[in-house]
């Protein structure tokens, strides 16, 4: 063995000696332990699965690439059930009994606006996928991912009819259906107002309680009124039983839309054709082409399919919920640490790169700009229609 | 708009074949449990999650191509050993009604948490030859998954009357649900009518899930959705009874229906709910 051999031999097993323990340091290191809930069971359940797979895709990503600040992270998850009150108690329990370094939002916005209190009364930054009324965001350390702006209730409707204006049918006449879920409520209320304004005529308006199973009558109803369109204030599987009660009845809508559809089980419904609703992502340019977009594709892809989500797609659930992980983790690599105080202050005067774009927390509850975009089910999947800014290959917006 | 609109005939007729078809599936529900509390003394609400539980297992079935009605040949008797067995436990242990109701609120809990394992917490629906089948009848259209399901409700609670009303183990169940002893001291096989009777509840419950899935999208966290209107028919009809539960599943059917057709939705569940207190407040002796 010759001594250059012995030479090259040791520099070796020094670099693997060093790396290993650079590894056994970072695996004795303590994780940076996130807490959250989900709704995991219940009727958001549908939706919630979807905000579990891809945090657990940010969480093997991070740690793959050594995690944050030198550090694994781990994810605390507590099932709230789908109820506000639990989520409340959990997230006490999160940061008092569990000890958790960071905080998660949960899913739906009433759960949020529970976690939010808890959040403030312990000074903990709050990062959120899907809060839906910004006016009721208070609290300054609480960031949404749900980026449809200050004003939703006027914004988001206003881009539904300059759509459905621009379609190959603009309506002279409106239903207005929806469930009685807060934030449903509060954008439905908004649609009445902004359709007002804009001159159509509502020939039915129409409320149901949260979890309501019987649509026929409700489908009776809007076949009764004879409308242009249909706004759905749907939330979950509303739309899905709907569209199921109206086929009963023969009744298939001119144009309609449904504000907040569990997305899989609507896309793959035949009756849901060219239902429409809002985005702030799908797979597909534009939004395909923003950093990490497309490896976050591929990955959500993987693992949908093999939870066996009848939808693999990345749509607005999976791309808001990405994004609040990604807003959490430029806060902490910016200050180089977990203090709530500096990482709250970081984020309200910087911009943050995610999968949506360049998002920034200046407005009413920290919200930015309204980047809620439409779209349709076309082909049997979610395609964007409106602006034409944001579709690709041409598509418009169709109607039955 | 959203107060008080009068409805046209084509709709208010609608609304009401709704209410009755939706109205069945709540006396099929009811039947099984007015018998097991009415009869056995215990309160199981477990017969909700064995309905949800025969609706998934009718959905896989026919996924792999089964008829979902053939599935029927599978599923009931799977559910009277289930039924039957977890009565034998209850039994043994000598649990009382106010005990089984947590008993078995625990086990709907469990079997919750089984579905969604199993299939997940995305919602699921069958599709079958005749799942998107209906006719007309003037401007009236009738579904044929919901026309099934009553015609079935009709079929079984007429069947269950005559058993209660005709048969020895008929009148042996009802003896021994009035009074116990005496029924023994002539000979009643309490033990072993009671196993049949749970077996049978629980196999009443599969076929509500049956049709359930023929009409309905499935989730788990449904499950909790139909308790309450379901009980409120049991009450509202009288425990124990066969035809009853029938009868007051269509009649919160339709008020619940011609509710939602002449004002907001919202209001369908308070229609159902003040029919069932008006009852207790004023025929108390319904409910015994």
């Amino acid at each position: 063995m010759s001594r250059g051999q012995i030479t090259r031999r040791g520099a070796t097993a020094a670099t693997l000696g060093m790396l290993g323990m650079g590894r056994l340091a970072w695996a004795q290191a303590q994780p940076i332990r996130i807490g959250s809930t989900l709704a995991l069971t219940g009727p958001l359940s549908a939706t919630a699965q979807i905000h579990k797979i891809v945090g657990e895709i940010y969480i093997e990503q991070a740690n793959a690439r050594g995690g944050w600040l030198g550090r694994k992270l781990e994810w605390v998850l507590k099932d709230d059930q789908s109820k506000p009150d639990l989520a409340r108690t959990l997230y006490e329990q999160l940061v008092t009994a569990d000890k958790v370094d960071l905080l998660m939002g949960p899913y739906a916005t009433g759960a949020i606006l529970s976690a939010m209190g808890v959040a403030q009364r312990y000074d903990k930054v709050l990062v959120h996928h899907t809060f839906g009324v910004p006016s009721l965001a208070k609290y300054e350390r609480a960031f949404p991912a749900w980026s449809l702006g200050s004003e939703p209730q006027t914004t988001v409707p206003n881009t539904l009819f300059d759509a459905l204006a621009a379609g190959p049918k603009p309506p002279k006449t409106i239903a207005v259906v929806t469930s009685k879920f807060p934030s449903i409520q509060f954008m439905s209320a908004g649609a009445r107002e902004v359709a007002k304004k804009r001159g159509l005529n509502e020939v039915l308006f129409l409320e149901w309680d949260f979890g309501n199973r019987d649509f026929g009558p409700i489908a009776n109803r809007v076949k009764d009124a004879k409308p242009d369109f249909v706004w759905v204030g749907a939330i979950g599987l509303d739309g899905n039983l709907l569209l199921d009660a109206m086929k009963k009845i023969d009744y298939v809508p001119p144009q309609h839309f449904y504000l907040y559809p569990a997305p899989a089980p609507l896309v793959t419904l035949p009756e849901a054709k060219n239902a429409l609703s809002v985005t702030i992502f799908e797979e597909q340019p534009p939004f395909i082409d923003n950093p990490g977009a497309a490896e976050f594709v591929k990955l959500y892809r993987e693992r949908a399919t093999a939870a066996k989500l009848p939808d693999p797609s990345v749509e607005v659930q999976a791309g808001a919920s990405y994004t609040a992980w990604q807003i959490l983790a430029a806060g902490v690599a910016a200050t180089k640490g977990l203090d709530d105080k500096a990482i709250a202050s970081w984020l309200k005067a910087n911009r943050v790169d995610t999968i949506q774009g360049k998002l920034h927390f200046t407005g009413t509850g920290n919200y930015g700009d309204d980047l809620m975009r439409i779209k349709q089910v076309q082909g049997g999947k979610w395609t964007v229609v409106w602006p034409k800014s944001h579709t690709a290959g041409g598509v418009a917006l169709a109607a039955n | 708009m959203s107060g008080f609109t009068l409805p046209s005939i084509t709709l208010l007729s609608q609304s009401i074949l709704s209410g009755i078809f939706v109205g069945a599936l709540y006396g099929l529900l009811g039947l099984g449990l007015s018998l097991s509390w009415g009869l056995l003394r215990l309160i199981n609400l477990a017969h909700f999650a064995f309905a949800f539980l025969a609706a998934y297992l009718c959905y896989q079935m026919a996924s792999l191509g089964m008829d979902p009605l053939l599935s029927l040949l599978v599923i009931v008797p799977l559910f009277f050993a289930i039924g039957a067995a977890v009565h034998w436990v209850m039994a043994r242990f000598s649990i009382t009604p106010f005990n089984s109701l947590l008993l078995t609120f625990g086990l709907t809990g469990i079997v919750e948490a089984l579905i969604q394992s199993i299939w997940t917490a995305d919602f699921r629906k069958l599709e079958s030859a005749y799942g998107h089948m209906k006719f007309s009848v003037g401007p009236l259209y009738v579904p044929i998954p919901e026309l099934i399901t009553l015609l079935l409700a009709i079929a079984i609670s007429f069947a269950v009357w005559a058993v209660l009303r005709h048969t020895d183990l008929g009148k042996a169940l009802r003896a021994a649900a009035e009074d116990a002893p005496i029924a023994a001291a002539f000979g009643v096989n309490q033990k072993r009518n009671a196993l049949l009777l749970a077996g049978t509840c629980s196999a009443l419950a599969s076929v509500a899930g049956v049709c359930l899935a023929l009409s309905f999208t499935l989730a788990p966290s449904q499950i909790y959705a139909w308790i309450g209107v379901v009980f409120a028919a049991v009450m509202l009809g009288g425990l124990g009874r066969a035809l009853a539960p029938l009868l007051a599943g269509v009649l919160i059917g339709v008020s619940e229906a011609v509710t939602m057709a002449v004002t907001a939705p919202s209001w369908a569940p308070l229609v159902s709910f003040t029919l069932l207190i008006g009852i207790l407040l004023f025929r108390p002796g319904r409910v015994a």
